[in-house]
């Protein structure tokens, strides 16, 4: 909780004055008994009426001040809480962004978006009422003890033994629910989990008429759920009884103490009266301070939650600005093998990896071993292989989606980690296996690869990717509206748009990861024909399971378990390379002999 | 009227829930009044005991120890009426809403599919939730205090008048004031806190979108633009959100100021009468103190009422998902699909997803036992759709689908699902065990069965590599395996099932060719004898095929085999040729 107090800082004069104008409507409400002993010694005693009206109009403008106290500090309250949740959400939002993959395969996305909500939300009521009662209650119990000294030291001693006592009840419950809380929490994460998966999955459930066997797996969740908060509830449940115990136990001490020092003549009856007006006051404020602490556990519970979240570093690490590298250097004569565009040499590699392993965090085996390989500029290279072989893998450290846990990869003659983030991922365009749009329109979704473009540029990387038939033919070209998570689209015309997105960016390097994946043969070579004959033509890599679209490449990677099985042009593979030349054997004997 | 009506029904929506639990409710007020009587009685006594503290020397010890054993008796019994009154609430409480979110989640798997592609489920995951989640603690404070409170007001207000009318009028006249102040705010407020809950979704949505798209949002550097949309929202949302919450907090001042009103009015007249000698000190005393009780519930039950507000926003909210319109259920009289062959037919077939929008016209089709279909065509041409059709993800709209010459809407959903084994593009994965996903359509398959459909599919060999085998459980959304895996995964699934027909969409796109070779091995043995629809993009898949669609923009433009369609020399002749063109 600590470290999230920092977005209060903002609101350091809000956060000051709501409890002080609380603590000031605190200290007229403690007048108002001493007002009442008064009314009761002096106007009763001596039948004052004059002073009866007297202490009555008191009364009434302690009343009206309280008032005005309170409802400023109600309002700078709200204003601290909602600015403080406020900024943290921004904060949140801003870290989880800058998270990485391997940080992000690890959390999970469900409970990173409950923390951001659900969580949030708890925290903000949290921080509301601490801000208005926590210091006010306090204030009252001990204002009360304090009051009741300058009444009467010996009765006074009732309140001395009383605070300490329900401190231990209210603070020792509030121990035991904390821990409890978070379990309440993390059950709903699991039935916030299954209920997304089968809003994601719902044509699977649906297909396999598993919706009996999902209700039955989220009542399980929430029965277990609904039982942990019953248990939680039931130890809160302790605490109004056992505070109601101990100040009426008090009450009862109180009186019998007031009642021998009545008889000693020390104190009167209206003082009697207001000691047990302050004990009562007490119970007030406890009721409600115990209310709050069932509050307060549960932000608490929900703070170390997003804490959590901060916790959670990004494991990539941007360099310092200005640290310039002199890294361009190495890439030369380490007996790399080289992928030489033909004729052309000279200047910096586009894309080096050098003796490149990966090994996942949480992963007991190395995912990739020892890749090594060069990339000339505007060069295509395909990538192939088995699945689980490690072609995703290989063109995910480009863009630095992964670090590599030994060797390093160079993009233009520089380590990707001498670069800025944003340096190095604006140079790449990447279009991933799986095709991801966003709610609004084909326009919108395209200016995701380059803020400023022009609706030329546009059409053309339509065109290049083979989308533009399409969105022309779409109620509003590139208005059409796209639905959220683009399901009004095809597979193939997802494909197509995510592939322009990343053409629109004008990249140096392209990276298509089995992204052609849904377009049909005919469609896919097209595109890659486009590609080619683009000025500037990016390197290009395609990650394919097609030995079609690969074939034609520059150079080709041919992936087996993790290593590079071989490395040539198809010519070269067919003659030297047994794995790529079944994977091709297999798809093209048949369709081979029909053409 | 609308909002207050809108409120009113839902209220009464809540009550249906809570009838279950009438016997907590009943013990529950029963606590709630036995405590409220015990509370209130403890200030007579206590007045009583300061009556006996007249002043020095003038002090009745022997009355006041056995007034003060009753003062005892009297708070161990309250606690304990407290105490279990509470727990009844809890109860009653977290039941209710243990029932709605069954009810809600049930929901979900009847919707038609219609609706859960047009939301987005980040909303629907809110509503499930933080909705739920809020409607709890409004409704846990609503019974804590709505009770307690309601029989604290009719209980003080009978003591009140049996010790002195005038003071009781004096009070009675009064408080109204504090409850029209809070009806007032609370109605100010009801639609802030809505705005309130509308903006959160809002931004859930948004959230549940950059979040869930990160790899996306990281690769395009999109990171500040989605920053600075989520600041746009959280902006209104902060906006909105003090509104709602500053002014349903001016309720509690407002009230316990009317109630230091009642207080000093109870003072005065107290204080003359006491002069005329009307009632005594103690008297007085504990009228003050009931003076206190009797508004303070007045408070508490604002306090609650605007907490009410916002759970009754919440509760419509999730009304509106379980209210909502459920798929067609299955005819009263659907039968079961048994012992089916595969003849599968389709007669003047027109559907579209919008009106406005024409996909399917008049469409023709017969399939006969163990045929095979396959359907090509342009990307984004509609192939999808006839397997929306066919699984009855989707209606159609004219026309009608015969599996073995009946109607697919005349039998049972279950049956017709049953007799299809479905593999999607998109693969899917629900976190638990490989084990469990597997055995999905069969969930009594023994291990043998398992591991050799896992065989057949190729599966088994990358399973066993993982650390924990078939009971390694598997993220979200299956993060940690790879997109073929995941492929592989979904056909042992189907290959356990042994279903009657197959629908397989682009299904092996993401293995590679090594692998698939051996899957269409596998697959060729489940398709012999079994009628088969393939979206395919391969030419031996397509060339090997009884029937094949050839479809453009919606519409089965060509419909025949591979040669027939060749000879024909039309657009799928264009489609084959251009496949080896670069």
């Amino acid at each position: 909780m600590k470290k999230l107090l920092v977005y209060l800082k903002d609101y350091k004069k809000e956060s000051i004055l709501a409890p002080l104008f609380k603590m000031l409507e605190a200290s007229f409400e403690l007048l108002v008994p001493l007002v009442m002993a008064q009314i009761i010694d002096t106007g009763i005693a001596q039948r004052d009426k004059g002073i009866i009206v007297k202490m009555g109009l008191v009364m009434i403008a302690l009343g009206l001040i309280g008032l005005v106290c309170s409802i400023t500090a109600q309002f700078f309250a709200a204003k601290a809480a909602v600015g403080f949740s406020t900024g943290l959400k921004h904060a949140l939002f801003g870290h989880i962004q800058k998270l990485s993959f391997s940080e992000m395969d690890t959390i999970g996305t469900s409970t990173l978006i409950t923390r951001m909500t659900s969580d949030v939300n708890q925290v903000q009521s949290g921080v509301n009422l601490v801000l208005r009662l926590f210091l006010r209650s306090p204030f009252i119990v001990f204002g009360a003890m304090i009051m009741a000294f300058t009444i009467d030291v010996k009765a006074a001693f009732v309140f001395v033994v009383t605070i300490p006592l329900l401190c231990i009840v209210v603070f020792g419950i509030m121990l035991i629910t904390m821990p409890l809380y978070k379990k309440v929490q993390t059950g709903l994460d699991r039935i916030l989990g299954i209920t997304r998966e089968n809003l994601t999955g719902a044509r699977v459930v649906r297909a396999f008429n598993k919706e009996e066997a999902e209700i039955g797996r989220f009542r399980d969740g929430n029965e277990n759920l609904t039982t942990m908060q019953m248990f939680v509830g039931k130890i809160s449940a302790l605490m109004n009884p056992v505070t109601y115990i101990i100040i009426n136990g008090a009450v009862i001490v109180l009186i019998w103490t007031g009642a021998v020092q009545v008889e000693n003549g020390y104190i009167t009856q209206g003082e009697v009266v207001a000691l047990v007006n302050y004990m009562s006051q007490i119970l007030v404020e406890l009721i409600k301070l115990a209310n709050l602490i069932i509050t307060v556990t549960k932000a608490l519970a929900c703070a170390n939650r997003i804490e959590a979240v901060f916790e959670a570093k990004s494991s990539l690490v941007s360099p310092e600005p200005g640290k310039s590298t002199g890294a361009a250097l190495s890439a030369e004569g380490t007996g790399t093998e080289t992928i030489r565009r033909n004729g052309s040499g000279a200047a910096s590699p586009a894309v080096t990896f050098e003796h490149v392993c990966l090994t996942y965090k949480n992963a007991g085996a190395e995912s990739l071993t020892d890749i090594h390989f060069q990339v000339q500029k505007g060069q295509t290279v395909g990538i192939i292989g088995g699945t689980g072989s490690g072609k995703s893998s290989v063109v995910n450290m480009i863009p630095r989606f992964y670090d590599a846990t030994k060797g390093r990869v160079l993009v233009d003659g520089r380590d990707v980690k001498d670069y800025t983030l944003e340096e190095l991922r604006g140079k790449i365009g990447v279009v991933m296996q799986k095709a991801v749009l966003f709610k609004g329109t084909i326009r919108e979704n395209l200016l995701w690869g380059k803020e400023d473009a022009t609706e030329e540029e546009m059409w053309r990387a339509l065109e290049i990717s083979q989308a533009k038939e399409f969105v022309e033919t779409k109620e509003g070209g590139l208005d059409a509206k796209v639905a959220q998570a683009g399901k009004n689209l095809s597979g193939g015309q997802k494909q197509r748009l995510t592939i322009a997105r990343a053409l629109i960016r004008r990249p140096e390097i392209l990276i298509l990861d089995d992204s052609a994946s849904a377009l049909d043969f005919a469609t896919d070579a097209k595109l890659r024909k486009a590609i080619r004959e683009m000025e500037e033509a990016p390197t290009v890599f395609i990650v394919s399971q097609r030995a079609a679209s690969i074939q034609y490449a520059d150079s080709i990677i041919v992936m087996d378990d993790g290593e590079i099985a071989g490395m040539g042009t198809h010519s070269q593979l067919m003659e030297t390379c047994e794995v790529y030349k079944e994977i091709y054997d297999s798809q093209f004997k048949k369709e081979g002999q029909a053409s | 009227m609308n909002g207050k009506g809108r409120q009113k029904e839902t209220l009464l929506k809540v009550l249906r829930y809570i009838r279950k639990y009438w016997f907590y409710l009943g013990l529950s007020v029963l606590m709630a009044a036995c405590t409220v009587a015990l509370t209130l009685y403890v200030p007579i006594l206590t007045g009583e005991a300061i009556d006996l503290i007249i002043a020095e020397g003038l002090v009745d010890f022997e009355g006041i120890f056995a007034i003060l054993v009753k003062v005892g008796i009297a708070i161990a019994l309250t606690a304990a009426a407290q105490w279990l009154m509470n727990v009844c609430n809890n109860r009653m409480t977290y039941g209710i809403v243990r029932d709605i979110r069954d009810e809600a989640f049930r929901k979900i798997e009847i919707l038609p599919l219609k609706y859960i592609d047009a939301h987005s489920y980040g909303e629907v995951v809110s509503r499930v939730i933080a909705d739920v989640d809020q409607f709890a603690d409004g409704l846990l404070m609503g019974f804590t205090q709505l009770f307690t409170g309601v029989v604290t007001i009719v209980g003080t207000l009978v003591i009140m008048l049996t010790i002195n009318i005038g003071i009781t009028v004096v009070v009675v006249c009064i408080t109204p004031v504090s409850f029209l102040v809070a009806n007032f705010i609370a109605k100010k407020t009801y639609h802030m806190f809505k705005l309130q809950s509308e903006t959160r979704g809002e931004q859930t949505a948004l959230i549940d979108e950059m979040v869930g798209n990160q790899r996306v949002v990281q690769a395009f550097g999109y990171e500040d633009n989605a920053m600075e949309r989520f600041d746009e929202i959280n902006g209104r949302l902060q906006k909105c959100s003090l509104q709602a919450i500053f002014f349903s907090s001016i309720t509690n001042p407002a009230t316990r100021f009317v109630n230091s009103l009642v207080y000093t009015g109870v003072g005065i007249t107290g204080a003359f009468l006491a002069i005329m000698g009307g009632i005594s000190v103690g008297q007085l005393s504990c009228l003050l103190t009931y003076a206190n009780q009797y508004t303070k519930p007045f408070n508490e039950i604002s306090g609650v009422v605007t907490e009410l507000q916002n759970a009754l926003a919440c509760a419509a909210r999730i009304f509106e998902l379980i209210e909502e319109e459920p798929q067609v259920p299955d005819a009263a009289d659907a039968v079961s699909l048994a012992n089916v062959e595969g003849t599968v037919d389709l007669e003047h077939v027109s559907f579209s997803y919008t009106p406005e929008k024409k996909l399917i016209e008049d469409f023709n089709l017969k399939v006969k036992p163990g045929q095979r279909v396959a359907i090509v065509g342009p990307t984004g041409c509609g192939k999808t759709t006839l397997i929306n059709l066919l699984m009855r993800f989707y209606d159609v709209r004219e026309g009608r689908i015969r599996v073995e010459g009946k109607d697919i809407r005349q039998v049972t959903r279950k049956s017709l699902r049953t007799a299809f084994g479905m593999v999607l593009q998109e693969t899917w994965l629900k976190s638990g065990t490989i084990r469990d996903n597997i055995v999905m359509g069969r969930p009594e398959a023994t291990e043998e069965e398992v591991i050799a459909a896992a065989k057949a599919a190729h599966a088994h060999s990358f399973i066993k590599r993982l650390p924990e085998g078939y009971d390694t459980v598997i993220t979200e959304d299956g993060g940690n395996l790879s997109q073929g895996q995941k492929q592989l995964l979904c056909i042992t699934r189907v290959m356990l099932c042994q279903p009657d027909m197959l629908i397989l969409d682009e299904a092996t796109s993401s293995i590679d060719t090594r692998t698939e070779i051996r899957i269409q091995k596998a697959f060729a043995k489940l398709m012999d004898g079994r009628t088969s629809f393939i979206v395919a993009h391969r030419l031996s898949t397509i060339q090997e095929a009884d029937i094949i669609l050839v479809m453009k923009d919606g519409n089965i433009i060509e419909q025949g085999n591979h040669e027939s369609l060749l000879a024909e020399g039309g657009f799928y002749a264009q489609l084959y040729q251009s496949q080896f063109a670069v």
